[in-house]
């Protein structure tokens, strides 16, 4: 009477044994699975949109303030930061590809890829925001805002809301790009199992999604933070 | 088809398939997390109903003669936390959304079962936060931590407070994620959308709105711990940053926020109001797409929580039209309601007094929304009772009659026990009559001038409070008579049978408990969700 | 049961092709490529003085690049309705926030009351 499908039997006993008991058959959870990862990505658009909203509002306000404070960034810290993370969405791109193809071996190379170009990526951060703690740029108690000079930034007044967002916006960004590191560490472990075969490499492709996600808030944070009137124009 | 019966009631269905504690903590079954979810909220609901008593009582006399004004900030603001955040957001989606879209749909369980597990945990671990807040001495900012006064000055427990709420939105995050999923890919065979329940689709709009608006609180109440905490200013003055910029963040989530706790109820309501008429809803295609209608909508208003905050006129004016034009579709549904009714075989049981009571006081509260979205009218009306009064109309007058009838509606498949239904009628009437008593003064009150979240108050006001005191009692005892019959029929009820009210949804065709699996055997589907034939089919079973 | 007659079950698993394609590795280093090169061009048209316009073209180059990753190394490109929809959706949404929010901002004095 009941009609769902049978499923066909599968040539990788990984896939059936992978198949929860819920789902039908392996192609339904692997696209409930990655809606639902996708679900979770519009979750994360609009917690980071929040912040950007703050960004936008502020800089309307204060853009002369926010000029002065991003010429206090390294821009060239920032570009190469930035392909740094590019490169690790490629190998990360890579990694997915190759667990498509059952390539054992690049799987891990490249996953191992990744988590060192994040990790360069995080301890690039992690200077600059040391770099910024020295120079009394985080806001607080000692905050003063000066440019290479030594003469205080332009509308030194507003200069804490844009490192309150830089760092808030970063540090968040940062802070995802870790959670992402330690998951890569268990797919690594994971693949020297042998857990992912062409039939089933779902959670290496869902991070993969995630991944590219934090890439692409970087690809905004970066104009943002690091490009407001690097002509000078504005001085 | 209904079934006209069942062989003989199987002996093991999910309540009994497995015993012991740990079998019911680690459960991956929906059903269970709802029963889960169900003991929370009930819990959080009665120490939110708590505050309100303590509320009440300091308002029967005018001098603030109970408690200090700033103890009485604390009340306010638990009871506001607790009853929007741990109550009304998670309870129908948690309960009824989790224990019934898996059965109305066919399907085995819901897309992402240990995920939902997480999310009971969540919510508990977020609800912890706030009970220990509470008992280090509370909050006193308002449930909307506006700032500078969250940031700066208040003395109450402002940080955990609101990591309490991130963690418990992020529950809401999960259990939208997973409704969504299971909505779009574990139908039953030849279920297409529009032969879905209307509780479904009201599930699926509210699960819209969880995901899309419940992170924007979550980031909100992150920069607002970091303020605090860190004193890195994001809506600091001295630095030019904008409270009022914290509102519209605020209020960006909070105002979807409060179709995430109607929707649900309207589509309890819509399942009530088809089954006890005997006839298919009126307009199903339009209450279907009002629902999404609501969700999309409600997105686009909140503005008008700001008209005296600093906002712009024009951008208020803009807000104001817009707000009502979101109530469009909600009235929509009440006409759709009633035309269900008219003609139909009502017949007047437990859960049909619930819902048709919330077609009266939503509508009431709906209209009195309309006053407040009105610029002028809001600016004489804004953060004085009447504000109170209408959202106490729609949320408790609205969603908790919708809760309490899809609780009994549904009580018997949910624990296979049918309550008594003398006690539960009379209780629905105690309730309405309690209510009224509590929240029509409040309107009256309001519109003379008098303010919210003040402790005391101009002696001329005495009479209408100490009506809304009165009734608030009344109120209180039409809440606690269900948790005691419905309780007692668990042990001593009859059993129900599969289908006691002559329902035509999916989620009666299976046993009353349903086994574990829901369903001996998938489903399909061949015709529309609610079939009613002249010869009607009643108290099946 | 519910009904007696089967029907195929084309309303559960319609749309399960999408994520069986794998993308070719060219495509990849074509992508990688292009974004290399836009996030040196924005960092050196940075540097040039476009007036108002500078913010405009570096957004409109993150757009650029952030679609690329989209579409290809998320694989948009090539998944189905369903999933595209949803992408849509949390950008329409994103922009409904900042805009709608924005038109408070931007109009803050305009009709002459103080302090709005």
């Amino acid at each position: 009477m009941a009609s769902h499908t049978i499923t066909p039997p599968s040539a990788a006993p990984h896939a059936d044994e992978a198949l929860q008991h819920h789902f039908e058959s392996p192609e339904q959870q692997k696209d409930a699975s990655t809606i639902g990862m996708w679900v979770f990505l519009v979750t994360e658009v609009m917690f980071f949109g929040g912040m950007f909203l703050a960004y936008f509002v502020y800089r309307q306000w204060y853009p002369a303030a926010f000029a002065s404070a991003s010429n206090n960034t390294s821009l060239w810290i920032g570009a190469t930061n930035t392909t740094v993370l590019i490169c690790s969405s490629l190998t990360m791109a890579m990694a997915v590809h190759f667990a498509s193809l059952g390539k054992q071996k690049l799987i891990i190379v490249f996953l191992l890829l990744t988590l060192m170009l994040g990790g360069t990526f995080l301890g690039v951060k992690a200077y600059e925001y040391h770099d910024k703690w020295v120079r009394h740029e985080v806001p607080g108690h000692n905050f003063d805002c000066r440019d290479e000079a030594g003469k205080p930034c332009v509308d030194a007044g507003h200069t804490p809301l844009f490192f309150a967002l830089y760092f808030g916006m970063t540090g968040l960004h940062a802070t995802h790009m870790i959670v992402g590191a330690v998951i890569i560490l268990v797919l690594i472990r994971n693949a020297r199992k042998g857990l992912y075969t062409p039939a089933w490499y779902t959670p290496v492709e869902l991070f993969g999604l995630y991944w590219h996600f934090v890439d692409i808030v970087w690809i905004f944070l970066f104009p943002l933070f690091y490009l407001i009137d690097r002509s000078g124009a504005l001085k | 088809m209904i079934t006209a019966t069942l062989p003989e009631k199987p002996k093991k269905n999910y309540i009994n398939a497995t015993e012991g504690l740990k079998s019911w903590l680690l459960t991956y079954d929906h059903k269970r997390i709802a029963i889960l979810y169900l003991l929370g909220v009930t819990f959080f609901f009665f120490l939110g109903g708590l505050f309100a008593v303590l509320i009440r009582l300091e308002l029967a006399t005018p001098a603030g003669d109970l408690v200090d004004s700033n103890t009485y900030n604390k009340f306010f603001t638990m009871h506001g936390i607790i009853m929007v955040f741990l109550f009304l957001i998670p309870s129908i989606p948690a309960v009824m959304g989790n224990f019934l879209i898996p059965l109305m749909i066919g399907a085995k369980d819901v897309a992402f079962p240990r995920l939902n597990l997480l999310s009971w945990y969540i919510y508990m671990i977020g609800g912890c936060f706030v009970l220990t807040v509470l008992f280090f001495g509370g909050v006193d900012t308002g449930w909307t931590f506006y700032t500078p006064f969250s940031t700066s000055y208040s003395n109450g427990y402002v940080i955990a407070s609101g990591m309490g709420i991130f963690i418990a939105g992020f529950s809401s995050i999960l259990t939208g994620l997973n409704f969504i999923v299971t909505i779009h890919r574990m139908r039953a065979p030849g279920l297409t959308w529009f032969r879905l329940p209307l509780f479904i689709w009201a599930h699926y709009a509210t699960s819209m709105i969880q995901v899309l608006g419940t992170p924007v609180i979550a980031v909100t109440l992150l920069l607002l711990v970091l303020e605090r905490g860190l004193h890195i200013g994001f809506f600091d003055p001295a630095y030019g940053g904008d409270p009022v910029l914290f509102q519209h963040m605020f209020w960006f989530y909070s105002h979807p926020a409060v179709y995430i706790m109607i929707l649900p109820s309207m589509g309890v309501v819509t399942e009530i109001i088809t089954t006890f008429s005997s006839k298919k809803p009126f307009g199903y295609t339009f209450i279907a797409f009002s629902s999404v209608a609501i969700a999309v909508f409600g997105f686009i208003v909140w503005g008008h929580h700001l008209f005296v905050s600093g906002q712009s006129v024009y951008a208020g004016m803009v807000f104001s039209i817009l707000s009502y034009v979101v109530a469009i579709p909600s009235a929509i549904k009440v006409f759709n309601w009633t035309a269900t009714m008219y003609k139909g075989a009502v017949r007047l049981t437990t859960p049909m007094l619930y819902a048709m009571g919330f077609i009266g006081l939503f509508t009431i509260g709906g209209l009195t929304g309309l006053f407040l979205a009105s610029l002028g009218m809001d600016v004489h009306l804004t953060d004085t009772y009447f504000v109170i009064a209408h959202f106490h109309y729609v949320m408790v007058g609205g969603a908790i009659m919708g809760f309490l009838g899809g609780i009994h509606y549904w009580w018997p498949k949910i624990f296979g026990k049918m309550y008594n239904e003398t006690w539960s009628k009379l209780s629905a009437v105690i309730v309405f009559i309690g209510f009224n008593l509590t929240f029509f003064p409040q309107f009256l009150l309001g519109y003379m001038g008098m303010p919210r979240r003040y402790h005391a108050y101009p002696p001329e006001f005495q009479v209408l409070n100490v009506l809304s005191s009165a009734g608030a009692s009344i109120l209180g005892v039409g809440y606690l008579l269900p948790f005691c019959y419905l309780l007692w029929s668990l042990k001593y009820g009859p059993d129900a049978p599969p289908n006691p009210w002559g329902a035509t949804t999916l989620e009666w065709q299976t046993a009353s408990p349903p086994p574990t699996e829901n369903f001996p055997v998938t489903p399909v589907v061949t015709q529309e969700a609610y079939t009613y034939t002249t010869e009607e089919v009643v108290h099946v079973g | 049961m519910a009904s007696h007659v089967a029907e195929t079950d084309s309303t559960k698993h319609s749309h399960s092709g999408g994520e069986h394609h794998i993308v070719p590795k060219r495509v990849y280093f074509a992508v990688f490529f292009a974004l290399i090169v836009l996030t040196w061009v924005t960092t050196f048209v940075s540097r040039v003085d476009l007036g108002r316009w500078n913010i405009f073209v570096a957004l409109a180059i993150a757009i650029f690049k952030a679609s690329l990753v989209v579409l290809f190394f998320m694989h948009i490109w090539y998944s189905t309705r369903l999933t595209k929809m949803i992408v849509c959706c949390s950008v329409f949404w994103l922009i409904l926030m900042l805009f709608i929010t924005m038109t408070d901002i931007w109009t803050r004095g305009w009709m002459g009351v103080p302090g709005r």
